[in-house]
């Protein structure tokens, strides 16, 4: 393999001197003078009503308020795969702190007052509380004699919908949506992903071991520490400006054109450095919020900063999960049926959501080949917050329940969970749940690496007291960008006067390091250093097309495109140098900045010798150099809608494997996670420190939604929505990590071979903890979080069960 | 309204002030010090951390006309990009940061301990950070970024 100068290396963050001084500007940091506005949202104190009237008249009094907006003045719906929404609730609110009104005054406090004076009249409504309750209200629940086998969910503590047939969007099937989403109109079903593979019935009847179980997951917070921020204005021309903390500039550009019926050409987006990301700064937020109060005032700056309540109510969170999981195998230890359906907790609106679904059902197998599957995956409207992207897209709430099933398959067969899982693991040219074959299935490369360094089977640290038991668990997984088959990058590449070079892309630096990746990818191409390169942040105006920063896919699809444009940058140079030095351009190389004949390195010029042309005594040659590069996926193909079979759906999966070791306190339930040992296979590591940045993050905050995140819901109110009540980790909570990143399989159209890491970081971590808590203790936990108390009530079971 | 002059990093400030704004509402929006970030304005991130009277603080919860005769450090008066403080320095080189908004809090929290205890073990660094919340790193190269600097002083004395 080629030698590597910058691919390869822990080149120092392009972003890191601006944030260790201060000087990176996030958007509440932006100092707008004396036209700006605070916003001021009133929000739905119900789960779901309906508005008879809104009265803003005392509002409107306030000194210092100078514009009230409310759901009369955007009623087009918007959404990116479902458009399900509009700005402002208009004649329905469907969950507490779903925006009704909002307020723009000279100061804040003057804008919270108004806020506390607009009247509205509701009538409450009765509401969905449980993704179950909600799909099966009409058809089960008042069923007249279900069979037992089809009431598996009565007794669950999250089944608590108490007036089941309540329909939360009697015209879902008016709704615009992408072709590949599934609403069930006249239910709350606003996507159903079916999976067919073979023949289900056959499958089971071969199975000598059959496990079903139920698994759940709360709603979980992305909680990033930067609060999400918006800054709208209008120009006297009507020109609309939107500063924004998001992942998806396009995106939010593309929404606010729909729900405002504006061209395109009259709004730009700018995201300077976002605070954190996780998903919940994905498609739209709450930049829509704030554009038709600055359309109604011309000049002023409107900006919307969220508190940290409304971050945790009125942003997207983490879908909730109930999965019932029935896995069958041999006596040979092979994997031959698994059914799954899986009720996913969509909220309010799911114009998101409804992909998550489709995912988690496509992958639905996990990383392991098995011949018959029955999977049906429903997005379901609850009267909960909004579901929405979280770091791994489904695969966080699949694994949690199918890599339980691995390790009680395997006790119930006497194989080791490792061993086990590697018989079943996906290989080179698998069939896949999907039905296609599998490129690159590095699992099994993974699993090796994580035992020979965990010291699995191997004997467990001793306990650090005699109340305390240590425990040693596994997990797998596996995850392919989830995106539209044609979502697409592009960059444009400029050479300066002086040889440096600024590369644009609408790629969001949202902490994983996008621009020092992508400059890395530029400086390999083009033969300079570095730190010759720099990379841009966002201005829609400015840079060109990204779909979105999401789906771990920036490394591999803005990162083709920003080296199609080094490449494309590069042969412009060098056929002015061709000429120059009267050498064929195939003969050049450039290196350290010099282009140069490998025969003959004397004869050389430097990159900013050509960069803007060259003066040759005949006449001037070549102009100022600017790379071109688009890329979009080949060959990504559909899934056929009743049987969810197709040849490829998404460009390529990264595979990781993690081993937790822990130790639980028998006396109070409490978890600590001693270590995580972890193996990825990334196809080329970029830049191996903010790699291995990326796994120690993700491990920590999958321990965070293993261990206590979760947001309580009671019929829809929000009982934890701040730091206190919402624990994520803290430094005290961090464990050792061994960190393995392996490059076996190069991703044959990645840059330089590089596949996504970012979010298969986080999705074992849970999973393995609970197998973890398994092995220590023999009790088995099926929903999240392994919080203590409910550890020790288990324990407590068990004791009681056993005498 | 009051008139209260603090020292904010080695420079006099003048301030006629509300009383109810925070000192991390004045250093943003009067001095434009936004090296501060707002994250809960309830003291639960650190986010907003500066060294008051050389002890860390969340500046959200001070309120600002408190402060006549005060000094405060902010991260822009730690050091610049040509004038790194040692510890800026090692969040850099150890790739102690990813998106950014809890570092200037987490930095000035870092200077803080070792200000107070120049040679902290793991466990006391992790403990001493442990009210400033980061959601990207994991926390494992910030405790590594304060340890190597907390040992380069070591042998330095």
């Amino acid at each position: 393999m080629a030698e590597h100068r910058v691919i390869g290396k822990s080149v120092l963050r392009q972003d890191a001197v601006d944030k260790v001084t201060g000087a990176a500007r996030f958007v509440d940091d932006i100092q707008f003078g004396p036209t700006l506005l605070h916003v001021k949202i009133l929000r739905s104190p119900h789960p779901h009503a309906r508005i008879i009237s809104v009265d803003t008249a005392a509002a409107e009094k306030v000194p210092g308020v100078k514009a009230i907006v409310t759901g009369r003045d955007c009623r087009q719906h918007v959404g990116l795969y479902l458009a399900d929404r509009t700005v402002y609730a208009t004649d329905r609110v469907r969950f507490v702190g779903e925006p009704v009104a909002g307020v723009a005054a000279d100061t804040v406090l003057a804008a919270s007052e108004a806020v506390s004076l607009i009247k509205v009249e509701y009538e409450p409504l009765p509401g969905v509380f449980d993704p179950v309750s909600g799909a099966l209200g009409k058809e089960v629940l008042v069923h007249d004699a279900p069979a037992a086998s089809d009431l598996w969910w009565q007794g669950l503590s999250c089944i608590t919908t108490k007036t089941p047939g309540t329909i939360l969007h009697e015209h879902l099937g008016e709704y615009t949506c992408a072709p590949f989403i599934h609403p069930v109109p006249g239910t709350n079903i606003s996507n159903h992903f079916k999976l067919r593979k073979g023949d289900i019935a056959q499958g089971f009847a071969a199975a000598d071991v059959i496990v079903e179980n139920v698994f759940t997951l709360p709603h979980i917070q992305h909680s990033q520490i930067e609060p999400h921020v918006a800054v709208a204005n209008v120009d006297r021309s009507g020109k609309v400006t939107v500063w924004a903390s998001s992942q998806s500039p396009n995106a939010v550009r593309k929404l606010i054109a729909t729900a405002f019926e504006l061209p395109m050409s009259k709004i730009r987006v700018i995201t300077p450095y976002v605070g954190g990301g996780f998903g919940g700064k994905a498609g739209l937020t709450c930049e829509a919020l704030v554009v038709p109060l600055a359309l109604r005032l011309p000049g002023y700056h409107v900006k919307l900063a969220l508190t940290r309540e409304e971050v945790f109510q009125g942003t997207f969170v983490r879908q909730g999960l109930v999965a019932r999981l029935k896995t069958g195998a041999d006596k040979n230890g092979r994997l031959v049926a698994m059914e799954a359906e899986l009720f996913w907790d969509g909220g309010a609106y799911t114009e998101y959501g409804v992909n998550i679904t489709r995912s988690g059902g496509y992958c639905s197998s996990g990383p392991y080949e098995i011949p018959n599957i029955k999977t049906d995956s429903y997005c379901v409207y609850t009267n909960h917050p909004v579901g929405g992207p979280m770091r791994g897209f489904g695969m966080p709430e699949i694994h949690w329940g199918i890599e339980q099933q691995m390790d009680i398959l395997a006790e119930k067969l006497g194989r080791d969970p490792l061993a086990f899982r590697r018989q079943n693991a996906l290989r080179e040219g698998s069939l896949a749940a999907f039905g296609g074959p599998m490129r690159g299935a590095t699992l099994v490369d993974t699993i090796d690496a994580v035992a020979a360094k965990s010291g699995w089977g191997g004997p467990k640290p001793p306990a650090s007291a005699p109340h305390k038991v240590r425990g040693r668990g596994i997990a797998c997984m596996y995850k392919a960008p989830s995106m539209p088959a044609n979502a697409q990058s592009s960059a444009i590449l400029k050479i300066n006067e002086d040889g440096t070079v600024h590369v644009l892309t609408t790629a969001m630096e949202i902490g994983q390091g996008s621009l020092t990746a992508l400059g890395q990818i530029a400086a390999e191409e083009l033969g300079v250093s570095a730190d010759m390169v720099t990379v841009n942040l966002p201005d829609t105006d400015y840079t060109p097309y990204e779909w979105q920063t999401v789906a771990s896919r920036i490394s591999y699809s803005a990162g083709n495109a920003v080296l199609a444009a080094a490449r494309d940058a590069k042969a412009q140079l060098l056929a002015v140098a061709a000429q120059v030095l009267d050498i064929p351009a195939a003969d050049l190389v450039i290196e350290d900045g010099q282009i140069f004949a490998r025969a003959n390195p004397a004869r050389k010029l430097a990159v900013s010798d050509v960069a803007m042309g060259y003066l040759l005594p005949e006449g001037a040659i070549g102009g100022p150099v600017i790379g071109r590069g688009s890329f979009i996926p080949a060959g990504i193909t559909g899934l056929d809608k009743e049987t969810g079979q197709g040849d490829c759906p998404a460009p390529f999966w990264t595979y990781g494997t993690q081993v937790a070791d822990i130790e639980l306190d028998t006396g109070t339930g409490e978890i600590t996670v001693h270590k995580v040992t972890a193996a990825y296979e990334v196809g080329k590591v970029i830049n191996p420190a903010m790699c291995k940045g990326q796994v120690q993050g993700g491990i920590v905050q999958g321990l965070g939604s293993a261990l206590y995140e979760h947001l309580v819901l009671s019929e829809g109110q929000f009982r934890n929505s701040d730091f206190v009540d919402y624990k994520i980790p803290t430094a005290t909570d961090t464990p050792e990590m061994d960190i393995i990143l392996l490059e076996t399989s190069p991703q044959a159209d990645g840059p330089f071979g590089a596949k996504g890491i970012a979010e298969p970081t986080m999705v074992p971590t849970a999973p393995a903890i609970a197998n973890a808590v398994y092995d220590a203790t023999g009790v088995r936990i099926l929903d999240l979080p392994l919080s203590a108390e409910k550890v020790l009530a288990a324990l407590k079971q068990k004791q009681t069960r056993e005498g | 309204m009051k008139t209260v002059t603090m020292l904010v990093n080695g420079r006099p400030e003048k301030l006629t002030l509300e009383p109810h704004r925070t000192l991390l509402d004045v250093l943003r929006e009067d001095l434009g010090l936004t090296g501060a970030k707002r994250g809960c304005e309830a003291g639960e991130c650190g986010a907003c951390t500066v060294i008051l009277n050389g002890r860390p603080v969340n500046s959200c919860l001070v309120l600002a006309v408190e402060l006549d005769g005060a000094e405060v450090l902010t991260i822009e008066g730690l050091g610049g990009p040509a004038s790194l403080d040692p510890l800026q320095q090692s969040f850099v080189d150890n790739f102690a940061l990813q998106c950014g908004y809890c570092t200037p809090g987490m930095i000035l929290m870092g200077k803080a301990l070792l200000a107070r205890n120049p040679h902290p073990s793991e466990d006391e660094v992790k403990e001493y950070i442990s009210g400033n919340l980061c959601r990207c790193t994991g926390y494992e190269n910030i405790v590594k970024a304060i340890m190597a600097v907390a040992a380069g002083g070591e042998r330095i004395g």
